[in-house]
């Protein structure tokens, strides 16, 4: 069977992206907000910021410190999770973090914090990625200065076949799994991970697939950025 | 050398704005010979600059700002402000009455915590705390009306070219306004109804701020809600 005829269990093709949803401002007392449907995915990222950092002893003198939050709800998976933040929360929490430092100007605000929450409220695979992608879409929509947007796709291997962006399924049962975040204007990757065994040549295809696929959902995310005053100008439009 | 986008276009972050020599105006960085964008905003191409108008974009404090802010604590000789900044303001007893300060001066008898004040920005420290005062006409503590929060990025709509939008907005509902900078908009008007109608004023040019001939349909707003009101 060759590479064309071969559909993955949800029939999408090896280089195809589930259908993607942002939505930016969704959050009225949030300072910056955004909401991502991904598939089966569906996170909101709340930004708070830059403010007052508590502990004071955290702060840094030169820099503002980025916080973000991971959490799954408890009925975002099956079977129902704990509520507590995971081992895991922590470390994603944390990837998230450097992921969108680069992007952020963090020295324009010495003493001060940004802090982001994503909270997964239903989960398929790819949440992390996801994440990334509001909480980037998030910040802008906070006001706070950034270099470029970041955007985040995973690539990885099943049965054998190099696949992007892959679900629940994809992940628990394929060989590899290499989640990639992405300055797209700056042509930067701020986020590299792999789970699983690759041959070197495949971890660079991968990687190449997933700033593929990085690339068309940042066309997404200034589409959703956008939608916002589009939308306003129309109906003014239309009034006259 | 070329400007990458029509004038007023929408742009956000990372966008490439222009390429060549031209220097980097409001919410734009410069590397490698271009000039890109920091925030979601319209941009503009003036004479050798460009620069966007952010449309989402917090509050810097500068010195000459009129500001409204909350207590939030009180220190020996000083009150914490809450200016809606990325780091808190102080307000020190001789910048805010003329009784010199004394260790038996009761303080929370003058401001407390959670009082709303109207100040100004006289200094940045070195540590760029803003420091206010609330001497002066104008300023102090506040003891009555509404306070309403907008986009400070978008207070400039709010107050118009030469004060042509709040100026219409005061004649037409004979209310009075206090601006700050910081996007708090503090609201005193004879009845409640007509504080409810500048609130919605308010949300309209936040929503519709990057669209032209704003002050006319505002005060088309105005005379509309004013007709559903008296008929």
């Amino acid at each position: 069977m060759g590479e064309e005829e071969w559909r993955r269990r949800d029939g999408r093709a090896w280089n195809e992206l589930r259908p993607i949803k942002i939505e930016s401002g969704v959050l009225p007392n949030a300072d910056g907000s955004a909401y991502i449907e991904m598939g089966r995915n569906k996170i909101i990222v709340a930004v708070y910021g830059p403010r007052e950092m508590h502990p004071k002893h955290l702060a840094k003198p030169d820099m503002a410190v980025l916080r973000c939050r991971y959490h799954m709800s408890p009925f975002s998976t099956h079977p129902r999770r704990s509520p507590g933040p995971s081992r895991r929360d922590t470390e994603i929490g944390m990837v998230m973090r450097y992921a969108l430092e680069p992007a952020i100007f963090l020295e324009r605000f010495p003493r001060a914090t940004i802090d982001v929450y994503a909270e997964v409220l239903q989960a398929d695979g790819g949440t992390r990625c996801a994440s990334i992608t509001a909480a980037a879409v998030a910040l802008v929509d906070a006001g706070i200065p950034m270099r470029d947007l970041v955007s985040a796709c995973a690539a990885g291997k099943i049965e054998g076949h190099i696949i992007l962006d892959l679900n629940d399924h994809e992940d628990k049962y394929g060989e590899a799994d290499v989640p990639v975040a992405y300055m797209p204007r700056l042509d930067r990757v701020t986020l590299l991970q792999m789970d699983g065994v690759l041959h070197p040549d495949e971890l660079k295809r991968c990687i190449e697939l997933a700033i593929e696929g990085c690339k068309r959902i940042y066309e997404l995310q200034r589409k959703a950025l956008k939608r916002k005053y589009e939308e306003v100008v129309e109906e003014v439009k239309e009034g006259e | 050398m070329s400007a990458h986008f029509e004038n007023r276009a929408l742009v956000v972050p990372g966008d490439i704005l222009y390429e060549g020599r031209i220097r980097a105006g409001n919410n734009t960085y410069r590397m490698g010979g271009k000039v890109y964008a920091t925030h979601v905003g319209l941009v503009e191409y003036g004479r050798g600059v460009v620069s966007v108008i952010a449309l989402e974009a917090g509050y810097t404090p500068m010195v000459g700002d009129t500001v409204i802010g909350y207590v939030v604590d009180i220190d020996v000789g000083q009150w914490i402000v809450d200016i809606n900044a990325p780091m808190n303001a102080v307000l020190k007893v001789p910048d805010a009455m003329e009784v010199p300060f004394t260790p038996d001066l009761a303080m929370t008898d003058f401001l407390d915590v959670g009082d709303t004040i109207v100040a100004k920005v006289v200094d940045l420290d070195r540590r760029r705390t803003p420091i206010l005062s609330i001497l002066g006409g104008e300023l102090g503590k506040v003891d009555e009306g509404l306070v309403v929060e907008m986009t400070p990025s978008k207070v400039p709509r709010l107050i118009g070219k030469k004060g042509s939008m709040v100026g219409m907005i005061l004649k037409e509902t004979g209310c009075r306004l206090v601006i700050g900078e910081n996007g708090r908009i503090l609201i005193q008007c004879a009845d409640r109804e007509d504080e409810e109608l500048i609130v919605s004023i308010i949300r309209k040019i936040e929503r519709e701020a990057h669209t032209t001939g704003l002050t006319n349909r505002v005060h088309d707003y105005i005379m509309r809600m004013r007709g559903v009101k008296n008929g």
